[in-house]
């Protein structure tokens, strides 16, 4: 055993002098490297965080949701369904919602109204969040009127902001008094937007959905596990499209090393020349040389994964941002939390180490097999 | 379903691999046609530095294999979270046809794959190139397999659907996806526990006679794969139960979820390794014979073997701590629990 690791440290210890009499090609294959690595985890972590975030966010909300639906429509939903609603077993609570879209003219941008039922806003005072405050540059006590759907002015005293923590989910948010809200859109009194109902049992929750469907055939039921799986494919898919577009340059790269790989330099020749004089074995050169790329994959990895990790969760990832998180005008600032996957980890070897190393065996293989005799002449 | 990160590697894998192997097999044919080490021709010597780079590339390719192995059933463990009804490994693989095929033949190819690496290994270390014509007979057997396993793969990634932005009530109208161990659970825990311990100890007495006196390692590899069929038939009967102390869950692949402390890897790994490597003694030992190896091969197998009786050696112990440690009473009668009672303390 100590004798393989002896032989091991030498040949390493070998490979490590050899790669920095070439200082400059190796740092050339290393920085290009790294670059491919940093761009790949980038996408990688981003979108991970991303989904995360969002189960993160959605773990709180009610297990299911039940809209009306009128011609196809999303409609607004009498409050006797929630009798009917209530008195199938299993079901915790169910509550009517409200909720819906402003546009305000003067911001440019959509707030999202809710009425919040724990703790309740008195009427004529909004809670604004982060985002609303920064294009309306609004402090508490301020004052913000909205043209409602008669034409009549309504007007709201800021009574506070929400806090950036949950800036990703309350950025664009406008909680206002449920008087305040029918008033502004003009819904009579027993109309929600939605119900929402908790389940105690995780279990039941389908069976509840269906029991709410046969009773309540005008509706469409809507699962918090549905959502995140929906969340889930789609960043997914972002998160691959991104992938196979950048396909292409994993393909560069594959090519760059091939290249780097195959162009020895005449010194090189005559070093691999000398060894095999010395009673070196082809398999022997193929190894060191399989070595050394092993040394220089490692080290790109680990420094491209290590940038990558501070692009994304220190700096925002500006470079891909756009892309996999989407626009909009009230977008909120947020940091990601920092969130490292073994899947994702392995599957980025898979997408780097591996096509390095077959793309560098045949030129490897190429320089092992010169006779001595040819080189050193 | 395609644009998975995972998926797109594990077919890029699987698709290089099989590129690799489907293209050494014209000069694999050649090898066991021409080769002829006492030949100074120019094709002999172009077939010498040739089967460097084969070998070399096969190396890469099969290693990534063995890997990939362990990425599919991670990665099915992870995406059960985006279909309907799948809980872990086992809902994932039956959304279609193809999904226990593929981790069944990928199983198949980890074998293959690692007995091809031994073999191979066991070449190298021969001057005249001992098992060349051996050792290509068995790239063009292996072809053909990572190919399927390749195609088989793919058909069943194309396959995976999960509509669910088209169809949000989905939940409401799917059947419950369902596996049919019934015949492996349906063994009783204390016949899987005595074989899996009989079998254990069988390996280990063999194992020590093949490492004391150098031979029986063809039967210990032989046994290597029955004691790892009785292993897994033991993970479905008795030791999952135990790790979920429910007596009716079954399931070989949530103890790889994070519940469960990713438990199923300590016992997964080991196995998988340690029946490889016992048919990898089994390869050194039958080579011996060959005089540039007399001295090499048993030193091989030698290793091979001991690394095997760890590995099995790591099961036993690991499924030993399972079943102590577990708050499930499934062998109400056994002596280990009347001794465990009188010991102050008691089972935990």
């Amino acid at each position: 055993m100590s004798v393989w690791l002896h032989k091991q440290r030498n040949l390493l210890d070998f490979t490590l002098s050899s790669l920095s009499r070439r200082r400059g090609k190796t740092l050339g294959m290393m920085a290009v490297y790294t670059a491919i690595v940093f761009v790949l985890a980038s996408v990688m972590l981003f979108a991970h965080a991303i989904r995360q975030e969002a189960a993160v966010v959605l773990a709180k909300s009610p297990e299911v949701l039940v809209q009306r639906m009128v011609a196809g429509r999303h409609d607004l939903i009498p409050a006797r369904h929630l009798d009917a609603i209530k008195a199938i077993r299993g079901v915790q609570s169910a509550e009517g919602r409200l909720w819906g879209y402003l546009f305000d003219p003067a911001a440019v941008a959509n707030y999202t109204l809710m009425v919040p039922t724990n703790p309740r806003i008195e009427p004529g005072m909004v809670v604004i969040g982060d985002g609303v405050v920064r294009v309306r540059s609004a402090d508490p006590g301020d004052l913000m009127s909205f043209r409602a759907h008669d034409g009549t002015l309504v007007q709201f005293k800021v009574d506070k902001a929400i806090g950036r923590d949950s800036a990703l989910v309350s950025a664009d948010l406008f909680l206002v008094s449920e008087d305040d809200f029918r008033r502004l859109f003009g819904i009579p009194a027993g109309l929600f937007t939605d119900l929402a109902i908790s389940v105690r049992n995780p279990r039941e929750v389908a069976k509840i959905a269906e029991k709410i469907d046969a009773a309540l055939p005008d509706t469409r039921i809507i699962l918090r596990d549905e959502i995140l799986r929906t969340y889930e494919s789609v960043f997914d898919w972002r998160e691959g499209m991104l992938l196979v577009l950048l396909a292409g340059s994993i393909l560069a790269f594959a090519i760059f090393s091939w290249e780097k790989a195959s162009g020895l330099s005449a010194e090189e020749r005559r070093e691999i020349g000398i060894l095999k004089a010395v009673g070196w074995e082809t398999g022997d050169v193929i190894r060191l040389k399989m070595q050394e790329g092993l040394v220089v994959s490692l080290s790109a990895f680990l420094i491209g994964y290590l940038l990558a990790y501070l692009h994304v969760f220190h700096f925002g990832a500006g470079l891909f941002e756009p892309v996999l998180k989407g626009w909009a005008v009230l977008y909120p600032k947020y940091r990601l939390t920092p969130f490292v996957d073994e899947l994702q980890v392995a599957t980025l070897f898979f997408f780097t180490v591996f096509p390095y190393t077959i793309a560098t065996v045949v030129p490897i293989w190429r320089a092992a097999i010169v006779d001595p005799d040819t080189v050193m002449r | 379903m395609l644009f998975q990160p995972a998926i797109i590697a594990l077919l890029l894998a699987s698709l290089v691999g099989t590129v690799m192997v489907t293209a050494s097999v014209p000069f694999a044919v050649g090898v066991l046609r021409g080769w002829d080490t006492a030949s100074g021709s120019e094709n002999q010597l172009e077939m010498e530095k040739r089967t460097y780079l084969v070998s070399t590339l096969l190396v890469v390719v099969l290693v990534s294999e063995l890997a990939s192995l362990i990425l599919f059933v991670f990665n099915a463990d992870r995406m059960s979270s985006l279909f309907v009804g799948a809980m872990c490994a086992v809902g994932t693989l039956n959304i279609n046809d193809w999904g226990f095929p593929t981790l069944y033949l990928k199983i198949v190819v980890f074998f293959a794959a690692s007995a091809w690496l031994v073999l191979n290994h066991v070449d190298s270390r021969g001057f005249d190139y001992p098992l060349v014509r051996v050792k290509y007979g068995a790239l063009i057997a292996l072809a053909p397999l990572m190919a399927a396993a390749a195609g088989v793969q793919l058909a069943y990634f194309l396959g995976l659907r999960a509509d669910v932005i088209a169809s949000c009530c989905s939940t409401l109208f799917s059947g419950a996806t369902q596996i049919t161990t019934d015949k492996l659970a349906a063994i009783a825990p204390e016949a899987s526990l005595v074989a899996l311990s009989a079998a254990l100890g069988g390996m280990m007495v063999l194992g020590r006679r093949a490492l004391v006196t150098g031979r029986g390692a063809v039967a210990y590899a032989v046994l290597s794969l029955v004691t790892f069929a009785i292993a897994m038939e033991a993970v479905v009967a008795a030791i999952s139960v135990y790790v979920y102390e429910l007596p009716h869950h079954h399931c070989p692949f949530c103890i790889l979820k994070g519940e469960y402390g990713h438990v199923g890897y300590a016992l997964y790994l080991p196995l998988f390794t340690a029946a490889a490597l016992g048919v990898g003694g089994g390869i050194a030992q039958s080579s011996a014979r060959i005089g540039s190896l007399a001295e090499a091969a048993p030193r091989i197998m030698r290793r091979c073997v001991g690394w095997s009786m760890a590995g099995f050696g790591l099961f036993g112990a690991v499924t030993a701590w399972l079943i102590w440690r577990s708050h499930l009473i499934l062998i109400e009668q056994s002596p280990v629990n009347s001794i465990l009672s009188i010991l102050p303390g008691g089972p935990p």
